[in-house]
């Protein structure tokens, strides 16, 4: 029989985020690869933990195929070390993919069947396109399911603007903005960097190291965001510069049962509290997050009100701006995306999830005044994920 | 400024106009401390089939890209060096395809010089160097890490050497100097001469770190970040370990006696004729005191000797034979005409048998049938193959499921019809013509129309085995040497009225065995027992007419062979040797020589003296009794000259008698199926180096000659 047990987050670590595409510093490295160092870079550092008593791993991507198909879980284990009799398998829920990975694994430990398990993301949006080779059931078109524009994500996000109309294309330019600010202000305080895992990369000119998230545009003004074009649609309101770019990276995370982690020695960077995913239109998936955000702090018996830090996947400015609004939060709201979020860094759709608990872990670590954090983002086909945290550095002081 | 700066290297890189060039391309990287680190990158841009290779214009190209690299040291903008490969390789060492073309002294001390000056900057840059050993590295790719200050190796590289020795060369870009003040006397005589003296055996990666050779050994996974990082801890002051570097007293103790056991154990293996063991000697021996670049100027003459000499162009000579001549046999037939193998029958369970079974199993992996009217010998025969298996696990060298496998397939019957359904019968009876004609015979009844016959007869003519046959163009000859598992060496022979697809099936069959097939015509002896029944012919002849056992066995010294006539004649048996000079006498009784004293030998078991670890003291008494009473002794000198003379002779009408096509088949089969070496390039180059095939053909066996400038 199961006895239940407290989930917690070791540790987590990623790649460097790189610009999809040729001129991307991925284009020559496998997206496995990505996720295999990924991993061995968090075995690394995590000495401590036996790896034979990993439970199992499972690693997310999109898009299963080619170097990024073959039951990720498991091939990457084999290849970054991890002892034959460690399983692992493949997470997909398009952007995520990560999240799933650990919220799947969370449901294992807490039921008492795992002990340590290994939960992650890749996505090689330079290798594999979203959506690519994709063959969408007739019926979706046909009997009018979705909107034929609904895989089409800036679509999605235009719609969104069309939805609220006090989500200003200049609200979203100013909130991209302060991301990029954000994000290059975390690196210039050392916030980033401790999580990253270099990445040796073969470029035309030899041998080079990833180091830095590519991606990163920290001289971003609001007059050149006024200039840029509105790709999905004429004078739209999305463009290049409020929306996250198509990126190429990996993160993984060590999550464990409270009690196999104190008798391992090893500390808890952050307690998960609860989850919840829920579905929404597929053609304003940008607004998954509310109802999945309201149901996990139902569930953690939490009020928005209890939240003192939120990482929030930025596909889309406007998307971010629609949850904000729906809970009454400023969109300058200091608890919001402290470090930035992914329209500086990138969006390798299904690594992301675990990058915003990252970047909470780190957070909590810096801020023992606050108790819960949340992590939450939208999802293509109309879905969110939230999953909230409690900070073990919490000492019930208010600062 | 180094000391090559001045030297004009134009006649050199004139040469190399159609080298591939491997790059050197540099990339900065900022290390986690903030350092910046130069990195470069060998690639010759093509994929991992054609590993990097350095010629003159690469090594050109490096030392530029070092000496920009030195000056952005001197000004601060870079902190470190370190030079990497592309995947999977380092560097394969120096690029020998135009070696032939040397055309002076000079010119190949210029190599040697090339390599110190672009290598040797990697100690001269100003800061700390690393090499990160990602993949294969032999000769001087290995030595770019030797001139390194610091390397690290990928634990996945799949080979890693100094291979020089067995190609007639020395370590002559620094390793010779460096190696030695790195990893200690001892380990550097183990990689720069045993190593090589040994088949050219190579290091792994962790033989390779706990040799001294590198400083830390990363995985495949991260091998290039972890190498980064390791840097990064050594350019903050991480101490480097390195036990095995040799102080005072390894150099004022050690040093000189383990030259002076290295030398004499070489001398009794190879004895002194090759030129390149002694010379890497006398270099490691140097190594002990003096600068690096006293170290570095001794390496220039001796590399600048050897490669304009004979015994250097006769090793690539025989280097590119075994290596791409033995891959694409001459003469042989579409591949695509083979038949497919399922199934293998063994006619016979005696020694040659019980191998040929084991090995064609493990190769293979289909079923393998040995049969034999004896059911004793037969379940002798399995015991056998089963205790061979068991060892073979044992040692590690096979894994339980495939000994499984191995022991499952191996079977034995004493009723034809277990071959009913071979597709490859193979005979290893007696050597007697009416016991052959018998077993094929009653084979042939049974076994399918499309199976092919193969014979292993060393002394009999193939034509002759199959003329009873119903279909004798399915008959190949197939003549394994002994050791089988260990010989390289198969002659496959092609009787006149052998058809192509048997022929393309044996050519097949030889390749899975992972051996190297050489055709010929059927004719005594085929390639590798006529020209040794020559020798040993010539020599017992000698003995026969008075010479003394040590003469004899001394005189054909010169040649460098692995051991002397008599020593071979004691290793295959006296009664196979007598058997073997009997049937070519038979065969050619106005060439070759028969010795009835070597039937009385053979009788007696007497010929070598040996002391209890085996070492060959001298001869019997009671052999030099058997033998005596000759009464014209030849001098050393003659019959040296009569070996020499006689295998010009008999390898001219080999060819014309077209027993293979080309000189360079004779010397493939005799450096494989003989073992005789590199540095004679296996027979015909050193004939005609010494003038025999002038003397006794009126021309060389090879033009242009394989001969040095020099």
């Amino acid at each position: 029989m199961s006895n239940m047990e407290r989930v917690v987050f070791l540790d987590g670590v990623r790649t460097p985020f790189g610009r999809a595409g040729e001129k991307g510093m991925y284009w020559n490295t496998r997206s496995d690869d990505l996720a295999v160092k990924a991993l061995m870079g968090l075995l690394e550092r995590n000495p401590k933990l036996d790896t034979s008593k990993v439970d199992d791993v499972a690693i997310a991507a999109t898009t299963q195929t080619g170097d990024q198909g073959l039951t990720l879980g498991r091939t990457v284990g084999i290849l970054a070390g991890l002892p034959l009799s460690v399983p692992g398998y493949a997470i997909d829920r398009m952007c995520a993919g990560a999240m799933t990975s650990v919220t799947t694994l969370a449901g294992a430990i807490g039921y008492g069947m795992y002990d340590f398990a290994i939960a992650g993301g890749v996505e090689h949006m330079g290798r594999h396109p979203i959506g690519f080779n994709a063959d969408p059931n007739p019926r979706f078109v046909a009997e009018k399911l979705v909107e034929a524009d609904a895989l089409n994500m800036g679509a999605t996000a235009e719609r969104l603007h069309d939805r609220f109309p006090q989500l200003t294309k200049d609200r979203a330019d100013a909130f991209a903005m302060a991301s990029q600010q954000k994000v290059a202000q975390a690196y210039s305080d050392g916030n980033i960097q401790p999580d990253l895992i270099p990445i040796a990369i073969k470029t035309d000119s030899g041998w080079g190291l990833a180091t830095e998230d590519e991606g990163r545009r920290p001289e971003t003004t609001l007059e050149g965001l006024s200039t840029l074009k509105t790709p999905f649609r004429p004078h739209g309101r999305v463009t290049a510069g409020n929306s996250s770019p198509l990126t190429d990276g990996a993160t993984v995370s060590l999550l464990a049962s409270e009690s196999a982690a104190q008798a391992a020695g090893m500390s808890a960077k952050m307690h998960m509290v609860s989850f919840a995913f829920a579905g929404v239109q597929p053609e304003v998936m940008g607004i998954g997050p509310i109802p999945s955000t309201e149901k996990a702090l139902k569930k953690a018996g939490l009020t928005i009100d209890d939240i003192g830090l939120f990482e929030l996947n930025e596909a889309f400015a406007v998307q971010v701006l629609s949850l904000l609004d729906h809970f009454g939060i400023a969109d300058d709201d200091k608890r919001v995306n402290l470090y930035g979020g992914a329209i500086a860094l990138g969006h390798p759709l299904a690594s992301s999830g675990v990058r915003l608990m990252i970047q909470l872990a780190r957070q909590f670590e810096q801020r023992p005044d606050v108790r819960y954090g949340l992590t939450a983002m939208c999802i293509g086909l109309g879905q969110g994920g939230t999953v909230i945290w409690e900070n073990p550095h919490f000492d019930g002081k208010r600062k | 400024m180094g000391n090559y700066d001045n030297i004009d290297f134009s006649d050199l890189l004139a040469l190399s106009s159609e080298e591939v060039v491997t790059n050197s391309s540099v990339t900065d990287v900022r290390l986690a401390s903030g350092r910046m680190m130069a990195l470069i990158t060998l690639d010759n841009g093509l994929d991992h089939t054609r590993p990097n290779t350095l010629g003159p214009r690469t090594l050109m190209q490096l030392d530029d890209t070092l000496v920009a690299l030195a000056q952005r040291v001197s000004v601060g903008e870079i902190q470190a060096v370190a030079v990497t490969g592309k995947p999977y390789f380092l560097a394969a060492g120096a690029d020998l395809s135009r070696v032939a073309d040397i055309p002076s002294k000079a010119v190949a001390r210029k190599l040697a010089e090339l390599g110190h000056r672009a290598l040797g900057r990697l100690a001269e840059l100003g800061c700390p160097s690393f090499v990160f050993i990602n993949g294969l590295a032999l000769g001087g790719g290995l030595e770019i890490a030797l001139n390194a200050d610091y390397r690290t190796v990928d634990s996945s590289a799949p080979a890693i050497a100094l291979p020089e020795v067995f190609l007639g060369l020395v370590p002559g870009w620094g390793g010779a100097y460096l190696l030695p003040n790195l990893i200690g006397i001892e380990n550097a005589l183990t990689v720069m001469l045993s190593n090589p003296l040994k088949n050219n055996r190579m290091l792994s990666a962790p033989q390779a770190l706990d040799l001294g050779i590198a400083d830390a050994m990363f995985g495949p996974g991260r091998f290039l970040e972890q190498s980064l990082e390791w840097a990064d801890e050594v350019l903050g002051g991480k101490k480097v370990k390195r036990p095995h570097q040799p102080g005072k007293v390894e150099r004022a103790v050690k040093w000189d006696a383990a030259i002076k056991i290295a030398r004499s154990t070489v001398t009794k293996r190879i004895g002194t004729i090759a030129k390149a063991p002694f010379a890497a000697l006398d270099l490691m021996a140097a190594a002990k005191s003096g600068t690096r670049n006293e170290g570095f100027a001794r390496e220039d003459d001796v590399l600048a000797e050897l490669i304009s000499g004979d015994q250097f162009q006769a090793s690539i000579y025989a280097f590119n034979l075994v290596q791409k001549r033995a891959k694409k046999p001459a003469g042989a037939p579409d591949p695509a005409l083979a038949n497919k193998i399922t199934k293998v029958g063994v006619i016979g369970a005696g020694l040659m048998a019980r191998q040929f079974a084991l090995l064609f199993a493990r190769r293979l992996r289909v079923p393998v049938v040995l049969t034999d009217i004896d059911q004793g010998r037969l379940d002798q025969a399995l015991e056998y193959i089963h205790g061979e298996i068991d060892a073979l696990l044992a040692k590690g060298r096979m894994g339980a499921d495939d000994a499984g496998r191995i022991h499952a397939l191996v079977s034995g019957s004493t009723d034809p019809t277990a071959f009913a359904d071979a597709d490859w019968v193979i005979e290893a009876v007696f050597e007697e013509m009416s016991v052959k004609h018998e077993v094929l015979a009653r084979f042939e009844a049974v076994i399918p129309e499309s199976a092919t016959l193969a014979t292993n007869t060393s002394s009999l003519s193939v034509t002759e085995i199959g003329s009873k046959l119903k279909h004798p163009e399915r008959l190949v000859g197939f003549h394994f040497f002994n050791p089988v598992a260990v010989m390289p060496l198969i002659e496959v022979v092609r009787a006149p009225k052998t058809n192509d697809a048997t022929l393309a099936t044996a050519m097949n069959v030889a390749k899975q065995l992972k051996k190297t097939a050489v055709i010929t015509a059927d004719a005594p002896g085929f390639v590798v027992n006529r020209l040794l029944a020559k020798l040993l012919g010539e020599a017992m002849h000698a003995v026969d007419t008075g010479t003394p056992f040590e003469t004899v066995e001394s005189a054909l010294d010169s040649f460098g062979m692995p051991m002397g006539p008599f020593e071979l004649l004691d290793l295959v048996g006296l009664k196979v040797g007598a058997h073997v000079l009997d049937t070519h006498h038979a065969a050619f009784p106005d060439r070759f020589f028969r010795s009835d004293n070597l039937h009385a030998l053979a009788e007696a078991g007497v010929l070598l003296t040996r002391d209890k670890n085996g070492n060959i003291t001298g001869f019997d008494d009671k052999a030099r009794a058997i033998v005596a009473g000759g009464a014209s002794p030849r001098s050393a000198e003659e019959l040296n000259r009569r070996v020499e003379d006689g295998l010009a002779d008999e390898i001219a009408r080999m060819l014309k008698e077209k027993v293979v096509g080309f000189p360079e088949d004779i010397d493939l089969c005799m450096i494989l199926g003989a073992g005789w070496p590199f540095q004679m390039g296996g027979i015909t180059p050193y004939l005609d180096r010494v003038g025999a095939s002038e003397r006794v053909n009126k021309k060389a066996f090879h033009k242009p000659a394989i001969t040095g400038v020099a």
